[in-house]
């Protein structure tokens, strides 16, 4: 399967992120289903990683419990295997660092990944410069590899990208790390639109959107919208993580689809 | 990746512009006092028994140690590149307190980020960066050293690359790091190698160097890679012994692996998870190593050899004893292993020992693991 059929005519796709096993591996198996059911189209597993220099605190501290209760790679396509068994259908795509992948063996891992039912993999330390052999292994056994661009890519790495990447692009919204802000740059509108001239795959845009006003901003420009450290803030200590979660996504789901002030006169007329 | 390309392509501009090689051999000379001697240590050599032992003093470079080779040279960079805002790890404290000093001599503004665990270690260091002018970021996750402080300061170059120049320490990261800080380390090597034919009329036998992430040493052996006569030994920490897991040899006990933007030998777990190091001495407390160490290992051209906290002490009290100086732990573990070295190779033998700072940042420690209640 691919990351493709998640992107419908008139949908702008909606993507969790989780770190797999915060703060349980049942808390996972919990939640997936529960943002299946509330408007996702699309989960983002992570996997936790000693390092993860993408990273604002909030992953950072996820993926520190996650590996401290244990959680491995193989946890991870383990999990995804169940997620299936319980009959959650939408794209599943990890989120990993490349050294796991690579230590794991690129093929070996993307065999697994097809086996578990994953359909693709965005690695954040991997350029495509350096990404030939994960390309041809993801290609192998039907996966998407997703790169990811910066606002400070210039347009010979966007080209390069738009050629490589696989599913969709993974638009970083700013400067910087993962994690909730505030507010989205000025210039991310201008940013999207650069990339637009250069490819027809769905563009989606992550890090730093933490709200329903910042997921409608970015879907009146973009494909999809791509939510972490904020979902992880509200898994956190939640007694019910799996509410909890439902309700946030339903929130975004509903600001992605509702009438935005700006957008719907353009899609009433499509 | 934009940054690493602009940086790459400022670099390979400098490199090749005579104004801005003369501006930092000129400061190499008047603010860092190159060049550093190199040293017959001599009653060292008598009592090893065997090989003369050379030093080269990079302890007596400004600042305490060779990490003022290569802030100076991309503070300068960074200068070209009209980037006022410059971030660095640390881990001992040496480049930190290198970058700290360039950065106050070129006005730049300066933050340097340290593990929780090092800044207890080298309070002495983060004392002095701050009366430098430099702001001294705590880093409280991971294992709180060298590569957290890397991670950290990572973050905060890609939130800030417009105004920031990160000025990594050692042969590692991403391209053009490795290749870039080789170059401006390369001069104790350069250095050595005229002052050794000066002295001794040949090349020395030995080049002895320590190795955690390979700055000094890589600066040490790059000038003498094509002279075959000369064998390059890197010497890594085996902290409280290789078989108990706890200490920082990559390139003995590591497997391949990618770390901050480079494939090298890791300490890692088998499912690719970054291992906890330990060393004695912090500058050495590093998970990988730099690429072209990697390199040079898998093409036999440098040896790799590891030596434990209490030999590094050992060869820490050897020098101070024989010679009246006091070495950092770091080189500690270079001069444990020449010693011994020395005793096999035969007097007609020359091994140059990169002496890469000086040992006042470690007394603490020292005194600690000795016993001794300062």
């Amino acid at each position: 399967m691919s990351l493709g059929r998640a992107f419908k005519p008139g949908r702008k796709a909606l993507i969790p992120y989780l770190t797999v096993g915060y703060p349980s591996i049942e808390t996972t198996l919990e939640v997936v289903p529960a943002l299946e059911a509330s408007g996702a189209d699309i989960v983002e597993l992570g996997i936790p990683f000693s390092d993860p220099l993408a990273d604002g605190t909030t992953i950072q501290e996820a993926s520190h419990l996650s590996l401290e209760a244990g959680t491995t790679p193989r946890a991870c396509l383990d999990t995804a295997r169940r997620l299936r068994e319980r009959g959650v259908r939408l794209p599943l795509v990890f989120m990993t660092y490349y050294n796991p992948v690579f230590h794991y063996g690129l093929d070996a891992f993307c065999a697994a990944c097809a086996e578990a039912g994953v359909d693709g993999l965005i690695v954040p330390d991997l350029p495509p410069d350096e990404g030939a052999g994960l390309e041809l292994a993801t290609q192998g056994h039907g996966l998407d590899l997703v790169y990811l661009l910066a606002p400070t890519s210039p347009p010979d790495r966007i080209r390069l990208v738009a050629e490589h990447s696989r599913g969709f692009i993974y638009l970083v919204s700013l400067t910087g790390v993962t994690g909730a802000r505030a507010s989205l740059p000025a210039d991310l509108e201008a940013f999207v639109r650069r990339v637009r001239q250069a490819t027809d795959l769905p563009l989606c845009v992550g890090f730093g959107i933490s709200t329903a006003e910042a997921a409608r901003r970015v879907a009146a420009v973009a494909d999809g919208v791509i939510v972490g450290s904020r979902l992880l803030q509200m898994i956190k200590g939640a007694r019910d993580p799996a509410a909890s979660a439902s309700a946030f996504i339903a929130e975004l789901r509903q600001a992605l689809d509702g009438p935005g002030p700006h957008v719907i006169l353009k899609e009433r007329s499509d | 990746m934009a940054a690493l390309a602009q940086l790459e392509a400022a670099y390979t501009q400098a490199r090749q512009d005579a104004a801005f090689q003369q501006e930092l051999a000129s400061l190499l000379r008047h603010y860092a006092g190159r060049p550093t001697p190199l040293y017959y240590a001599q009653r060292l050599s008598q009592h090893c028994g065997g090989a003369r032992i050379l030093l080269k003093r990079e302890d007596l470079a400004h600042t305490g140690a060779h990490k003022i080779n290569n802030a100076l040279g991309q503070g300068l960079l960074a200068q070209r590149m009209g980037k006022p805002r410059i971030v660095a790890e640390t881990g001992a404290g040496q480049h930190g307190v290198a970058t700290a000093s360039v950065c106050a001599k070129l006005g730049l503004e300066c933050v340097v980020y340290m593990g929780t665990e090092d800044i207890q270690r080298q309070s002495l260091n983060v004392f002095r960066m701050k009366l430098l002018g430099a702001e001294v970021r705590p880093v409280g996750s991971g294992s709180r050293t060298l590569k957290d402080a890397i991670n950290e300061a990572i973050r905060d170059w890609v939130t800030n690359v417009d105004t920031t120049h990160y000025l990594l320490g050692s042969v590692v990261g991403p391209h053009p790091y490795p290749v870039m800080v080789r170059d401006f380390q390369s001069v104790i090597g350069t250095e050595a190698q005229d002052q050794v034919l000066a002295q001794y009329g040949r090349l020395p036998d030995y080049a002895v160097a320590c190795v955690g992430g390979g700055s000094n040493s890589m600066g040490t052996f790059y000038p003498f890679l094509r002279d075959e006569g000369v064998k390059l030994v890197g010497v890594e920490a085996a902290g409280k012994g290789l078989d108990t897991g706890q200490h920082a040899a990559s390139l003995n006990r590591g497997q391949p692996g990618v770390l901050h933007g480079a494939l090298s030998y890791l300490m890692q777990d088998e499912h690719g998870q970054v291992l906890p190091t330990h060393s004695i001495s912090a500058g050495l407390d590093y998970p990988g190593v730099g690429p072209e160490h990697a390199y040079l290992k898998d093409s036999e051209r440098a040896t790799y050899v590891a030596v434990t906290d209490d030999e590094a002490l050992e060869g820490f009290k050897l020098l101070c004893a024989t010679e009246g100086i006091a070495p950092a732990l770091e080189p500690a573990h270079a001069l444990a292993y020449a010693a011994r070295l020395a005793r096999k190779a035969g007097p007609n033998a020359i091994i140059l020992v990169c002496l890469s700072g000086r040992g006042d940042k470690d007394m603490h420690t020292v005194a600690q693991a000795l016993g001794v209640t300062l």
